[in-house]
């Protein structure tokens, strides 16, 4: 699934990295838990998340992911978007909450952690 | 041979938002020297993780990586209140960290797990009031 289909479903906001809309994507995770983002993902390219500050960015970017949505309308801090374009990661916003935002994309073909 | 190459960092333990600066920087420089990408992403996890315990329950350390021929070996060092029982410590779970670490999502009782997980070998040398000094080690040539 390319980030732009993504951003559609869940009528989400592009707040950076159009560059990456493109982007094949194949599977995430939602979690607002840093240490298990880092625990049970495995090649995820998307991580959802409710949780701002700038240690959500070092987690996708110690991962490899390329995308980070911001459930319930969270909104990054400009250090955050800073950091974010650096790593090469796109960030979106959508005001679906955790539950619903994962299951419309798992229901679309996004696939959870493989452990 | 015994070529290697040496990097070091300080961990300011006064800035949860600045966390993870010296991680960044093991993943860029592991990256120049053209090592595996699952292998960095290992390293680099671990490293993370000791960073930020290092970051909320020790006021900060220092950080040694040091890239052998075989392996990686990333030495974090600390000088704070230890670790009382480290059996315990290891399990998933577990943490001894506050509400408002949780709250920035960390605190999870995965840190030292994780790194154990995603390293060879890890050896943890604590004392309570002396600090703590954590060894890992990636192999680059698994067989």
């Amino acid at each position: 699934m390319k980030i732009r289909i993504l951003q559609e479903l869940l009528g989400a906001e592009l707040i950076c990295g159009e560059e990456h809309l493109d982007c094949d994507v194949h599977s995430a995770c939602g979690s607002d838990m840093m240490s298990d983002v880092l625990a049970y993902v495995k090649d995820q390219a998307v991580l959802l998340t409710g949780l701002v500050n700038s240690q959500v960015i070092r987690t996708a970017e110690m991962m490899d992911m390329v995308c980070i949505v911001f459930v319930r309308s969270k909104r990054p801090t400009l250090e955050m978007i800073e950091t974010a374009q650096e790593s090469g990661i796109a960030l979106l916003s959508t005001d679906k909450r955790m539950f619903e935002a994962c299951g419309i994309l798992y229901t679309n073909g996004l696939n959870g952690a493989k452990t | 041979m015994s070529e290697f190459i040496k990097f070091h960092f300080d961990v300011d333990g006064e800035n949860f938002v600045s966390a993870g600066q010296a991680s960044v920087q093991v993943k860029k420089n592991l990256r120049q020297l053209g090592l595996p990408p699952e292998i960095i992403r290992q390293l680099s996890i671990a490293m993370y993780e000791g960073e930020i315990n290092m970051v909320i329950h020790a006021g900060g350390g220092e950080a040694d990586v040091t890239v052998y021929e075989d392996r990686v070996e990333i030495v974090l060092t600390d000088h704070g209140p230890g670790i009382a029982d480290i059996s315990l410590a290891m399990q998933e779970g577990y943490s001894t960290a506050t509400e408002n670490v949780r709250a920035l999502g960390f605190g999870a009782g995965m840190g030292l797990p994780n790194m154990k997980r995603y390293t060879d070998e890890m050896t943890i040398d604590s004392a309570v009031g002396r600090g703590t000094t954590i060894t890992m080690c990636v192999y680059l040539n698994k067989q």
